[in-house]
């Protein structure tokens, strides 16, 4: 009887603790209510809506008849013509759409021929969108009078399809980079999240402000070390995503490097961020959470960022890894050049000014 | 009259609804040590917050080496040393890593700070454990770090809060003598305190109570009013004659101490000795008038309802 009555005397301690403790609280509630949101409304495997490109060559009926058919399929979205495959093929390396349409300039032609009667150029590197747009190369094709209907058998298929970066269809290729942006994430913010406030919690802080240090000079100090911590971590991942796991790296260094600053310097400004905003560390690890769970399920890591609805994707865009995300496997796997991925870079950017700025605002140098 | 080092009028400060610091004056001179005695909680690290800037008062002016405070706190921050009432350094860090950091966090020079250390290490007995970490050291040495940490910018004005409490009466008596060092060097101090000893050796004191400045001046001063007001008792019963005197309206406080009661008298009390003979009729009481301590100057100015 007398243990019973421990257990309780224990068990009411512990609900008059979680009831105080409003971060944990938040955590009981938020996190079903997150994890439901996210995967069973934002997140869908079936992929559609991909961003696609089209280049006209042939300026025909049967060109307008054919891409209104792509259309409706709803797996792809033209957003924008290219006149020629080269810039359509640069906007693929840019990642502005994920594959191009070509049709060619005798399209009439091939299809009386029975013969395909245009080409997809895929970006291979996400096997979901590549299976979806593979999905397409066989569609049925129904083209206006002047074709015969009998020229289209089951066997021909309506497209050719070219899939650029990785051929084999690995699903590797596209998740050694993507991984870059979650461990960073993870091991960044959490990091200088924590950082200031173990600071806080020892009682060296009390110290430190009444010294004629600056805010600003004490949150730089305290991130500097990390970006190397960042960049080790960068090499070894990539290193032995090459390595081990064979992921062939396109792109040049330099370019690697200005997209990868940027968003180590997000990452840490944000936990810098959270560790003015947080009481505890217990505290800061559980912001953190709050960061890297949508990290890993929305930024296109584990599904691909075009497939969800709009809503999801706007949150998404908050998201410093949603933006690496695109910059890494632009960099890694398409070889794109940092150049042609400006508005992610200045994105990451402005992100850590905007974050760096309220962290040491908000750090003020007094204990009122 | 000498300089003032720091000056604050009707300083208060309130945390919502608790009122911590209420309507307190202040005149510091320069090159003393003045301490804060008072017990947890009677507002003494909550003044010290508010005379280097950490925190805003709710009412009230301070002036600090004359500057205007919390406004030109951060002048006031090159010229004054601070040790926290918890160790604030780093325990990962070694006694010479520590030093070395907080000397070019002020902004002393590579040569500067390296003399400076030196120096330090030397006067605080800390040359043979300069690569020992914080984390390990005692509470006597760490101290004697924290201290030699807040004066590596020479500063002329130092804050202490508390710096003795972790730390045995030797050290404590070592630690004082640093001060005292200091002091004559003209640096003002300023040392919260809960202990009598200690308080005893400032130059002037002001004795705090649930944020209220209850008394303040030099020991001697304080002890000087309580001339005649203290009486020794002993023999009988001192449970029962303990009871009995603090019914008298005269007697202020009674304190049993070992074989005797000590019993503090309300100002005006002229002859305490017949005042309480005549009201403890008891022949085998022994009566005798002794010297003040400065707990009874505690005790008398802080007593609960006493109106003096």
């Amino acid at each position: 009887m007398s243990a019973l009555g421990r257990v309780g005397a224990i068990t009411a301690k512990e609900f008059k603790q979680l009831a105080r403790d409003r971060v944990t609280f938040g955590m009981i509630v938020m996190i079903p209510l997150m994890q439901l949101i996210l995967f069973g409304y934002a997140i869908s495997t079936m992929v559609r809506h991909i961003p696609v490109a089209l280049v006209d060559n042939s300026g025909s009926g049967a060109a307008r008849v054919i891409s209104e058919q792509v259309r409706v399929t709803q797996v792809v979205d033209i957003v924008s013509h290219y006149p020629t495959a080269a810039e359509a093929e640069a906007a693929i390396i840019a990642g502005t759409v994920r594959a191009a349409l070509i049709l060619p300039e005798n399209l009439t032609q091939r299809a009386a021929g029975g013969e395909p009667v245009g080409q997809w150029l895929v970006d291979g590197s996400d096997t979901m969108v590549s299976s979806a747009l593979l999905g397409l190369r066989t569609m049925p094709l129904h083209l206006e009078a002047g074709v015969p209907p009998g020229a289209y058998q089951a066997s021909t298929p309506s497209f050719e399809v070219a899939l650029f970066f990785n051929p084999e269809r690995r699903s590797e290729v596209n998740i050694v980079p993507g991984l870059t942006a979650i461990i960073l994430t993870m091991t960044l913010v959490l990091f200088t999240a924590v950082a200031l406030v173990r600071e806080r919690e020892r009682g060296n802080l009390e110290l430190l402000i009444t010294t004629p240090i600056h805010p600003l000079e004490l949150m730089v100090g305290k991130l500097v070390p990390y970006i190397f911590v960042g960049l080790v971590q960068v090499t070894i991942i990539l290193g032995l995503g090459r390595l081990v796991f064979n992921v062939p790296f396109q792109g040049e260094i330099l370019s690697l490097a200005a997209v990868t600053l940027p968003f180590i310097a997000a990452s840490l400004a944000l936990g810098l961020l959270f560790s003015t905003l947080a009481e505890t560390q217990m505290q800061a690890m559980q912001m953190t959470f709050f960061i890297l769970m949508p990290s890993i399920l929305l930024s296109g890591f584990m599904f691909p960022f075009d497939a969800m609805p709009l809503p999801a994707q706007y949150i998404a865009e908050i998201l410093p890894a949603t933006h690496y995300m695109r910059l890494i496997r632009a960099v890694f796997l398409r070889g794109a050049h940092a150049a042609q991925l400006l508005p992610d870079i200045l994105w990451l950017l402005g992100f850590t000014v905007v974050m760096l700025a309220i962290a040491t605002k908000r750090f003020r140098k007094s204990l009122d | 009259m000498t300089e003032l080092a720091i000056r604050a009028k009707h300083l208060c400060k309130h945390f919502g609804d608790v009122i911590a610091v209420d309507d307190v004056d202040l005149e510091i001179p320069a090159g003393e040590i003045y301490g804060f005695l008072g017990p947890n909680g009677s507002g003494k690290t909550t003044i010290i917050r508010m005379l280097c800037g950490l925190l805003t008062p709710t009412a009230g002016e301070v002036s600090v080496l004359g500057l205007d405070i919390p406004a030109q706190a951060e002048t006031l921050r090159r010229n004054f040393g601070y040790m926290t009432q918890k160790f604030a350094l780093y325990d990962d860090l070694t006694v010479q890593e520590n030093m070395q950091f907080m000397s070019r966090i002020h902004g002393l020079s590579r040569a500067a700070a390296r003399t400076r250390i030196e120096e330090l290490l030397e006067r605080y007995a800390l040359t043979s454990m300069r690569s020992r970490f914080a984390g390990a050291m005692s509470g006597g040495q760490r101290q004697r770090l924290a201290l030699a940490v807040a004066t590596l910018h020479s500063p002329t004005l130092l804050f202490l809060d508390e710096p003795t409490s972790a730390v045995d009466p030797e050290n404590r008596r070592d630690f004082w003598e640093k001060l005292f060092d200091l002091s004559d060097a003209g640096t003002t101090v300023l040392v919260s305190t809960h202990y009598m000893d200690e308080a005893e050796r400032c130059h002037h004191l002001a004795i705090l109570e649930t944020g209220h400045l209850r008394n303040q001046g030099t020991p001697q001063e304080l002890l000087g009013q309580l001339h005649d007001r203290v009486v020794e008792i002993s023999g009988g019963d001192l449970r029962h004659v303990k009871r009995e005197a603090l019914r008298l309206p005269q007697v202020q406080s009674v304190a049993q101490q070992g074989l005797h009661l000590r019993v503090l008298l309300r100002r005006g009390t002229t002859d305490p000795i017949s005042y309480l003979r005549e009201h403890l009729p008891d022949s085998k009481l022994s009566l005798t008038c002794t010297p003040p301590s400065l707990e009874d100057v505690f005790v008398a100015s802080t007593a609960a309802g006493d109106e003096q």
